[in-house]
Formats: structure tokens, C-alpha cells, sequence
């Protein structure tokens, strides 16, 4: 059945020059310019953006919530990252 | 170690009520899944059935004006279609077994659209009532506990006031007419008004789905607490450009601050959603005959890029 069916495709769309493109959805295509053409009339209609990517959904790799822990947690115990860690004179407080 | 099927049940519970987002490979309740795929994929065939009793006036609209608006109005219709349809698919559905079931008549969608459309100013009762009530409907659901349905449906309110606004503009026009335009606007307030109001669903001590998505946030009103608001804002909108409401029973409430309303002929609601509407039979052919017509170019787009893939 899902032979017959076009792939699913991804959309990312700048909304304007110096920001970069952001993920708005998905969509059916056979291909990768009909996909920029269906992006095009389902995710524009209201200018919103000046550039798309399009990327076939199957290629994307996705972190799993199960490694949230394992991948995220251990920025919480450098909080010496962060600025304000560190108390300054007042005088110079504004560095 | 694996948490056990309880527990993270309970989490889930918990995380939902602190009002944190869940997104598509979190794990979920098989019901929560099923309440969400069933929801998100009526709520994206009643936009593409939606499309049937005004794209009937695109070719007859009275101005140029009017024809492109009530094009641009049904396009949107389209797009939200495919923004819930894709956001349905996040669940891990195939689109193709939606579209089927639609097809097949075993999935459903808003009966408003099995109600005809023989004048010009039921497309300014559609814009105006449906589309008002579904805006009514819609809003909370921005605030959906699951990401990608609170975000398709961001983007559909943002669309969606252009439609209300373009409905109640025609039914301005014809209230500033002759009094045959008047009747018009008058007699299509009056087919189309209990019809919207049936839109927010059962009554609450019948809705048999309304406590667990409410638990879930997945709804944040009750089906009759929608209504009334539906009720308190038209009725003013109604009366400003002469329009009379259908209802004997509606009256200003002055103890609690809301309209009284007469009682929705619950009959006709469950009728209409078994299939026994004045169009349900022709929307389902309609929308059939469209997908058959069309499969020649589905089948040789992907004919097509299999042989580009191949060069």
C-alpha cells in the first residue's frame, strides 16, 4: 500500500533574511520539487517566509526521549556556565 | 529499569496536568493516541468536506471581488486540512488509511457540511455561523496538551477570522439590499443558525467524551459552556444589521449576564450524523468521484520521479 503512496516530506520555512529556517509541518510529494511546489501553497499563502527546505521525513534521525536524561541532564550540575555564577564588584557588575 | 505500565500512566497524568506539552515519540496512552487520532482526523475531514457546499458558489459568486475572496477563503479550507492531516500522521497513522476511511464512509466528519447551500447568502451564513463556531471550537485547542495539534491549530485561527469576517460582510451587503436581499440573508440565518449551534456537539450530560479529554487537556470547555458563548456573541451581531434569530425561547438573561435559548432538536443532531442528512450521500460521492479522477495523477507523479530517481 505505501507503494503507492507519495513520501512524507518535512518543511522548514525562513521567514525572512537573517533568520534561520524553522520546522512548520509535513506534507505528501512524489518528489522533492513537487514538495517545494505543495510547501509552497500550503505553508505561504500568507508570506510567510522568503525561503523552504524540504526534507523526505525518512531522513531524518531523531533523538529519543528515553535518552533525554543521558543527553541533557548533565548540563544542570555546570551551572559555573551561566554568568551570573559569578559575583562581581558591583563596580564592575555590568561585564 | 523499565517503569511499570502504572506508573507511567501516573507520570503521564501528572505531566498533563502541570500543563507540559507532549510531542509525537513521548510515550502516551494507547486512549489518549486513539482520542487524538480520532479527533484530529475528523477535525481534518470536516475542512476537506468543508470545501463542497461553498466551492458550489465559486463559479456563481455576484462580484469578482467576492469570486477571489471565496477562492482564497476555500483554499485556506484546504491548507487546514492538510496542516491537521500532517499533524495526525505525527500519531503514527497513514494518511492513505485516513483519506480511506473518510471514503468509506467509517470515518466522520462536522455534519454542518451535509446541509445544502441553494443561495448566495448561505456562503455568508457559513462564514459568518460555521466558521464563527468553529473559531469558537478552535481557540482553546491552541492550547492543546498534544504539540502538533496545539500548533496546526495556531496557525488555523490566525487564518481562520478572515473567514468569519468575509461571511458577515456579505450579510451586510444583503441587509443594506432590497427586501428580496434581505430575505435572502433572513432565510439563510434561518436554515444555518441551529445547525451552527449543533457544531459544539451532544449536550454535556450526553457527551460521552468529554471528561477524559477535558482530563487530558485536550478539551478546555464543555460542549454547552462553547455554545453559550456562541450564542452571547452572534445574537448582538444578528440584531445590528437587522437580522431576526430563529428562536422564540432566546431572551437576555439579566441574573446571569447570558442568553436563555430554546432547546436544540437533539433528533435531527443524531440523524444528520448517521447519515441521513439532505447531503450526505452527494458529499461523499463528490469527494469518491474527486479521489478517483485524480488517481491517474497520483500514480504518474510517482511514475515520474522513480524515473528521475533512476537517471
Amino acid at each position: 500500500m505505501s507503494n503507492n503512496n507519495w513520501p512524507l516530506w518535512e518543511v522548514f520555512i525562513r521567514s525572512k533574511q537573517g533568520l534561520s529556517h524553522r520546522h512548520v509541518g509535513s506534507l505528501h510529494a512524489a518528489d522533492a520539487e513537487m514538495a517545494i511546489g505543495n510547501a509552497r501553497d500550503v505553508y505561504t499563502r500568507r508570506q510567510e517566509g522568503v525561503s523552504l527546505w524540504v526534507v523526505p521525513a525518512s531522513e531524518i534521525t531523531a533523538s529519543s526521549p528515553d535518552d533525554t536524561e543521558k543527553l541533557f541532564d548533565p548540563a544542570n550540575d555546570k551551572v559555573y556556565r551561566h554568568p551570573t555564577f559569578f559575583v562581581l564588584p558591583k563596580e564592575v557588575d555590568h561585564m | 529499569m523499565k517503569a511499570s505500565s502504572e506508573q507511567l500512566l501516573k507520570d503521564f497524568d501528572t505531566y498533563v496536568s502541570d500543563e507540559k506539552k507532549i510531542e509525537p515519540k513521548d510515550w502516551m496512552p494507547e486512549a489518549y493516541r486513539k482520542t487524538l487520532v480520532r479527533q484530529i482526523s475528523q477535525h481534518a475531514h470536516s475542512e476537506i468536506v468543508g470545501m463542497l457546499p461553498e466551492g458550489a458558489w465559486i463559479t456563481r459568486a455576484p462580484s469578482l471581488k467576492r469570486k477571489a475572496i471565496l477562492l482564497a477563503k476555500v483554499q485556506d479550507e484546504a491548507g487546514h486540512g492538510l496542516y491537521l492531516y500532517s499533524a495526525c500522521e505525527t500519531l503514527g497513522v497513514e494518511r492513505a488509511d485516513l483519506v480511506d476511511d473518510l471514503l468509506s464512509g467509517k470515518a466522520k466528519y462536522s455534519s454542518i457540511f451535509n446541509y445544502p447551500t441553494p443561495t448566495w447568502a448561505d456562503i455568508g451564513a457559513i462564514g459568518w455561523l460555521v466558521d464563527g463556531a468553529a473559531i469558537m471550537n478552535q481557540v482553546p485547542l491552541c492550547r492543546c496538551s498534544y504539540g502538533p495539534y496545539a500548533r496546526a491549530m495556531v496557525r488555523v485561527c490566525r487564518e481562520e477570522s478572515f473567514h468569519q469576517r468575509q461571511g458577515y460582510s456579505i450579510m451586510m451587503s444583503l441587509m443594506e439590499g432590497t427586501d428580496a436581499q434581505r430575505q435572502m440573508a433572513q432565510d439563510a440565518l434561518d436554515r444555518w443558525w441551529w445547525p451552527s449551534l449543533m457544531m459544539f456537539g451532544p449536550s454535556d450530560k450526553d457527551s460521552k467524551h468529554s471528561a477524559q479529554s477535558m482530563a487530558w487537556k485536550i478539551k478546555r470547555f464543555t460542549n454547552d459552556e462553547l455554545r453559550q458563548r456562541m450564542v452571547d456573541m452572534t445574537v448582538p451581531q444578528a440584531e445590528l444589521i437587522g437580522l431576526k434569530m430563529p428562536d422564540p425561547d432566546l431572551k437576555w438573561n439579566e441574573e446571569k449576564g447570558m442568553h436563555d435559548f430554546g432547546e436544540i432538536d437533539w433528533e435531527e443532531f443524531y440523524d444528520v450524523i448517521a447519515g441521513n442528512g439532505p447531503c450526505n450521500a452527494d458529499r461523499l460521492a463528490t469527494r469518491n468521484k474527486a479521489h478517483d479522477d485524480g488517481a491517474w495523477v497520483r500514480e504518474a507523479a510517482l511514475a515520474y520521479a522513480d524515473k528521475k530517481a533512476k537517471k
